[in-house]
């Protein structure tokens, strides 16, 4: 055992890191800087990032999930608004379906809460719906579940102000080409991949909120003295590191779960990780929000910004109950 | 990056399951009863002579000179097999090893792992709990020998011990941290009353305090320089701060892993809200493991410990508070007087927030050493 990261991972964490530094929005006025986006967005293109689930000849990822939960977690943690997460799933069900790999801004569509893949015919949403593109979605086909897609036809809006959803017509879904019948197991390593990676954009998010609240109460002062030197707030400080390092130790281990468990293995530790973080980003986020006092609760603060993304990403395939119920349904004790 | 054995540790791995299958005592529920404590005594020789415990200890004491990350697998091969955790005195090893001499390490440490000796920490006083530096207890100077007066409380095993690791004042007259050393103090001698406290749980053979009244402790067993108690105990209390230093990992998994058993066996008999304590039992449980093998896979490279113990910590207080939870929604609080561990369990679970020092104390430490934020 030996869970240290290896010098690639390093430089692939710090690549992303300095990409969100210098092209993310910085500030909440930043997210309307479309220069701005388009520059992230193009530098997230040139780096390739989209693709690291997409698979070889011999269908195995170009890279493991803990490469791609380590550039979520610093898109997490600069808020970028550039489309990630649903790029990576979509590339991962069609390596997933044998299916050829489709343009890099095709994205997923899940259920309106979030809760699940949509399924044709139902109703659904994309994600990271950044412009017209294509989603992928499952269907009923003759030996099973397949993949079809759907014209996703503009930019969305949305909960999270960094990444965009909007409503899809699974009523014409078209079959994909090529591709086959999803097995259990397939859908299995494909939620843990979901939960992983969202769990380590919770990790990002919550980090990046508690970096920024420890700086704002270093330099706010009351009653003469930096906020930060009182006590109170001392402490609600120090459980947000507390919440983000027990969250980053269980996302790390999920993201190896995915391709190194059993897929049964692999989804219960990716349930464990996205329960944990989704708690831990909750109150992370309203203690960024409690402690820029007034400020926190206008638009201009970022805090809110982190977090709505953090209601996203814990909302795609479920926060804390149904990943509870998983963990259970994992121990052989069945939902309620 | 990898979660898995390597060939080494999957051997490793399957020698101490062959070992336990043979030598797991079956005691209940940790800290729960006063016949644990009185068997735990022989569990921590039997896991010595055995070759597991002291994995990461310098050889020439009797440990194993292996890399920490093996202590993950032992924890998580104890909890599997039900078997008690190992003794918790990683702490007061590290602190003679780090401040100790050659004499010291080598009078003392052998017998503090192997068992052969029992030790306490007298370190809390009456009025000197999160302030301990301002205890006041004594220890004076007499030819070859110093002198002890003062009173200690919350020392665990106390009754059992052979030694203390006793913090006292050796020098009144300079500032108060600077006046403290440390000395391995006889217990089976006159001047020395020890009387047990009971804990919350009903449990009497943990906790205790101990009365010096004249006490003798020879200079050459004092532990570090004269005036080197207050660094000294500082070593002490980061390393009680850590998970892996306490084995706790395993006692948490192991009544995880019994309430689970229950539960699955019959789940009729537990409602949503019961099962949603345990899973968040499971999940903390988990969490813990994974931590653990992080912060002792940075070791691997040479990382020391610092003082992100104190998060450590203080996840740790939030595991064992929630298996304390679980274990009171699944058992109940036996209003009946059935079998009550669980109640003891949970009730248990509530010291952990105080022992080794305060979550409160722990989050001042995270503000002023982690976040760089000024002390009020």
């Amino acid at each position: 055992m030996d869970v240290r990261l290896s010098p690639e991972q390093v430089a692939l964490r710090d690549a992303a890191a300095q990409a969100v530094a210098r092209l993310g929005p910085g500030t909440v006025a930043g997210l309307d800087d479309a220069d701005r986006a388009a520059r992230l967005d193009a530098a997230v293109v040139e780096s390739g990032w989209r693709e690291l689930r997409a698979g070889d000849d011999g269908g195995a990822p170009w890279a493991s999930a803990v490469e791609v939960a380590l550039v979520s977690e610093q898109l997490g943690r600069g808020c970028a608004d550039a489309a990630f997460l649903g790029p990576v799933l979509a590339a991962d069900l069609r390596r997933l379906a044998g299916a050829p790999e489709s343009d890099e801004s095709e994205t997923v569509a899940l259920t309106p809460d979030l809760g699940a893949p949509a399924r044709a015919g139902g109703a659904a949403v994309a994600v990271d719906a950044f412009g017209p593109s294509t989603a992928l979605l499952l269907a009923d086909g003759d030996g099973g579940t397949t993949l079809a897609t759907v014209d996703v036809a503009g930019r969305g809006a949305g909960a999270d102000l960094t990444r965009p959803t909007t409503s899809v017509a699974t009523a014409e879904a078209r079959p994909v080409e090529g591709a086959r019948p999803l097995a259990e197991d397939d859908l299995d390593r494909w939620t843990a991949l979901t939960l992983a990676v969202t769990a380590a954009d919770l990790v990002g998010a919550m980090a990046g909120a508690a970096r920024l609240t420890v700086e704002y109460a270093k330099e706010r002062a009351q009653y003469g003295k930096p906020i930060g030197s009182f006590q109170a707030v001392q402490h609600l400080l120090a459980d947000t590191l507390v919440h983000v390092e027990g969250a980053r130790s269980s996302a790390l281990h999920a993201a190896w779960a995915v391709d190194a468990l059993p897929a049964a293995d692999a989804v219960a530790a990716a349930a464990t990780a996205k329960a944990y973080a989704s708690r831990a980003a909750l109150a992370v986020c309203e203690t960024a929000v409690q402690v820029h006092g007034g400020i926190g609760n206008t638009w201009e603060c970022m805090a809110h910004v982190f977090l709505r993304r953090s209601l996203l990403s814990t909302d795609v395939l479920g926060g804390i109950g149904p990943n509870l119920d998983r963990v259970l349904r994992h121990a052989g004790i069945g939902g309620r | 990056m990898d979660f898995a054995d390597s060939p080494e540790e999957a051997a490793f791995r399957e020698r101490l399951r062959a070992w336990l299958a043979d030598n797991n005592p079956k005691l209940g529920a940790s800290s729960t009863t006063d016949e644990y404590w009185e068997a735990q005594p022989e569990w921590h020789r039997s896991l010595y002579q055995g070759g597991w415990f002291g994995l990461s200890w310098p050889e020439e004491y009797g440990g194993h000179g292996m890399p920490s990350v093996y202590d993950v697998i032992l924890d998580d091969e104890l909890a599997n097999a039900g078997a008690p955790p190992r003794p918790s005195l990683g702490y007061l090893v590290q602190g003679i090893l780090h401040h100790g001499n050659d004499d010291v390490k080598a009078r003392f440490l052998p017998a503090l792992i192997s068992g052969d000796d029992r030790w306490c920490q007298g370190f809390s006083e009456p009025d000197a709990g999160s302030d301990l530096a301002s205890l006041r207890t004594r220890a004076e100077r007499d030819d070859d020998d110093y002198v002890i007066t003062g009173h200690k409380v919350w020392t665990s095993y106390s009754d059992l011990a052979d030694w203390c690791f006793l913090l006292a004042r050796t020098d009144p007259d300079v500032p108060k941290h600077k006046g403290l050393s440390v000395f391995a103090v006889r217990m089976d001698q006159p001047g020395v009353e020890q009387r047990p406290l009971k804990m919350i749980n009903g449990i009497t053979r943990e906790f205790g305090e101990v009365i010096f009244d004249g006490a003798r402790v020879p200079a050459e067993n004092m532990i570090g320089a004269p005036g080197e108690g207050w660094p000294l105990a500082m070593t002490i209390v980061s390393h009680e701060r850590e998970p892996h230093e306490l084995g706790f990992a395993s006692r948490y998994r192991k009544t995880v892993n019994e309430l689970q058993r229950r539960v699955a066996a019959e789940p009729e008999r537990y409602d949503a809200e019961q099962r949603r304590a345990l899973a968040w039992a499971m999940v903390e449980a988990d969490m813990l493991q994974r931590h653990v093998s992080r912060r002792l896979s940075d070791r691997l490279g040479g990382i020391e410990h610092g003082p992100e113990g104190s998060i450590d910590k203080l996840l740790m207080t939030w595991v064992e508070q929630a298996v304390g939870h679980a274990a009171l929604a699944v058992g109940g609080a036996a209003h009946d007087g059935s079998d009550d561990t669980d109640l003891r369990t949970y009730l248990y679970s509530r010291a952990q927030s105080v022992m080794g020092g305060t979550s409160q104390i722990q989050r001042n430490l995270i503000a002023w050493r982690i976040l760089g934020l000024p002390a009020s």
